[in-house]
């Protein structure tokens, strides 16, 4: 197979197995959860449960006091790797012709070098992340494999895509087809690991809100 | 022309200056990134070198290349220069035919031996030999039989060099590379479609004044010429940077001269110095012109999922598959959730209470 071989196979048939494995995936989780249902409650509604669970996605979006001070590297970090993981992902211009590709519209990018420095940004704190995962030893206790392949999938696009755009070690079509195929493991473990949470958090959020709020109190 | 004349002696039978001479040696020294030092030791070398024999081979070719070499430039110190080589044998531009040209090119065979310049141009076909022929010889055997005494090959082209458009899938006549079929010489890639004229020239200069072969990157193509990608050396790379695109070739993007990556531009994968030497006596390349550039000094150029897609576009309709995968997940997710309900409701009506008289009875 020739480089120009592995990079169309990324483009073309890995992309559409990984598509379906992603998109199959997700709606099956998501779907099962909703038509699982819930109780009805038989209690006098004391406020909206919509306006409560709507209101909560949002609120639980900003760490309070008390847990910003108890775990502040994991809110610091986690907030920066989230952040810059989108940045990369979605104001990248080849990544958003990706996306146009995709849905018929796209967006506008933002200059190449701070894509290029989020994305190194997001790489060292996704190392600090793994660091205090081993180091710490309630952490270190409460790891199991999904979580270290949960952090690999993510890291491997970033690194594959540094080391593509600035064409480091191997020729440039190889060095696109590696990280395309890195993109491609993530979307293909995604909907089987806790990476689902990409989904799921908005519905926790709401659903405890939403109970929040039938019952009039704040979430 | 004879070949005990020296180039310096040719150039000046020409009517090139010293001064014209010099300002060649120097472009070509700043062009292989050589210190301003090595001036005079190429213009000595070359002014001392006896013409090398060169034997041109086309095979399956459009003749491109040697236009490109010999007619867009002419007459420039490059074109004499090529000129003063002595070119014993090459189909298009040898006045001899039939006989006498095949004699011309073993003729030189026999004389140089060990020491002349094989250039080709053009794919070999590997499926069926007679594919393409000239005089009667199969371009594999006439390949394989000029090889054996060639001090270097040089590949001029992206059909020799990789195969280029005759190898572009389904490949139907089995078109190989040089590099495919000849292992045991020194080969030099000068890949393009074509490649730039004073590449060639370049090569040419650095060969006759070294020696050696020049240095080359993992695709055999000499590191001073194809050492930096079209992209790295492009004047519109601070619009690349800075995120302005032209969205379509007549958009006000376009006319501003804005990135062409979206118009499916091959410039951050290709490797060739088009935006450096340029074309036409330096008067501009493919992306200067409002042109993405197609890659065609890339292995495989031609299925590379079109010229018009950028390199990260998915190639298939990956709308349809997601619209497809959507719906096949929702469908499967009700059932999902539909079996899940099911057991659920039988689970609750299997369920038996249980008292304390069934916990205290002895089982």
């Amino acid at each position: 197979m020739t480089e120009t071989e592995l990079l169309m196979w990324a483009r073309g048939p890995a992309l559409q197995v990984a598509t379906v494995i992603f998109l199959l995936g997700i709606m099956v989780r998501i779907l099962e959860i909703l038509v699982l249902g819930r109780k009805a409650n038989l209690a006098e509604a004391r406020g909206s449960a919509v306006a409560g669970g709507l209101r909560t996605i949002v609120t639980r979006s900003f760490p309070d006091r008390g847990t910003l001070q108890r775990s502040t590297f994991n809110i610091v970090a986690g907030y920066v790797f989230h952040t810059g993981f989108f940045v990369v992902l979605f104001l990248f211009a080849p990544h958003i012709l990706v996306f146009r590709d995709l849905l018929g519209f796209g967006w506008p990018s933002i200059p190449t070098p701070i894509i290029d420095a989020t994305t190194l940004v997001t790489i060292i704190t996704l190392l600090a992340v793994l660091l205090h995962r081993v180091q710490d030893k309630v952490m270190r206790f409460l790891s199991r494999f999904q979580d270290y392949l949960a952090w690999f999938v993510t890291i491997l696009p970033l690194v594959t895509g540094y080391l593509a755009f600035h064409r480091i070690g191997l020729t440039p079509p190889t060095l696109i087809a590696i990280h395309i195929l890195s993109v491609e493991l993530l979307m293909v473990v995604f909907p089987f690991t806790k990476l689902m949470h990409a989904f799921t958090l908005f519905m926790a959020r709401y659903y405890n809100g939403a109970i929040a709020g039938y019952k009039g109190v704040n979430s | 022309m004879s070949n005990e004349k020296t180039l310096g002696e040719v150039l000046r039978q020409q009517g090139i200056t010293r001064r014209g001479f010099l300002k060649f040696c120097a472009a070509t020294a700043s062009m292989m990134a050589l210190p301003p030092s090595m001036v005079p030791r190429i213009a000595e070398a070359l002014e001392k070198a006896r013409r090398p024999s060169v034997i041109w081979l086309s095979f399956q070719e459009c003749t491109g290349c040697t236009e490109s070499l010999t007619r867009s430039h002419s007459p420039t110190v490059e074109g004499l220069i090529f000129n003063a080589i002595s070119l014993d044998y090459h189909h298009t531009l040898q006045a001899a035919a039939g006989t006498h040209a095949e004699l011309a090119r073993t003729k030189a065979m026999e004389e140089n031996y060990g020491k002349y310049i094989l250039v080709v141009d053009g794919s070999i076909p590997v499926a069926n030999p007679a594919f393409s022929t000239i005089a009667g010889i199969s371009n594999l055997a006439m390949l394989e039989e000029t090889a054996k005494g060639a001090a270097a090959i040089i590949s001029v082209g992206t059909c020799a060099a990789f195969g280029g458009i005759p190898h572009a899938n389904p490949n139907p006549t089995g078109a190989v590379a040089v590099s495919d079929i000849i292992k045991d010489k020194p080969i030099i890639n000068v890949p393009g479609c074509p490649p730039i004229p004073v590449v060639i020239t370049g090569v040419l200069a650095q060969f006759l004044t070294f020696g050696v072969i020049p240095e080359l990157d993992a695709l055999g193509r000499p590191l001073a010429f194809y050492g930096k990608s079209i992209h790295d050396r492009c004047y519109r790379r601070p619009f690349y940077d800075k995120g302005l695109f032209a969205e379509t070739f007549d958009d006000e993007g376009a006319k501003l001269g804005w990135c062409l990556y979206k118009l499916g531009c091959k410039g951050p994968t290709t490797y060739n110095a088009c935006a450096t030497t340029k074309w036409n006596e330096g008067t501009s390349f493919p992306i200067e012109s409002g042109h993405p550039c197609l890659g065609c000094s890339e292995p495989d150029f031609w299925d590379g999922g079109g010229f018009y897609k950028a390199i990260s576009m998915p190639t298939g309709d990956i709308t349809r598959t997601a619209v497809y995968a959507i719906g096949a997940g929702a469908a499967a997710g009700v059932a999902l959730g539909a079996v899940n309900r099911a057991r659920k409701a039988r689970a609750q009506k299997a369920h038996e209470r249980v008292t304390i008289e069934d916990l205290n009875k002895d089982s």
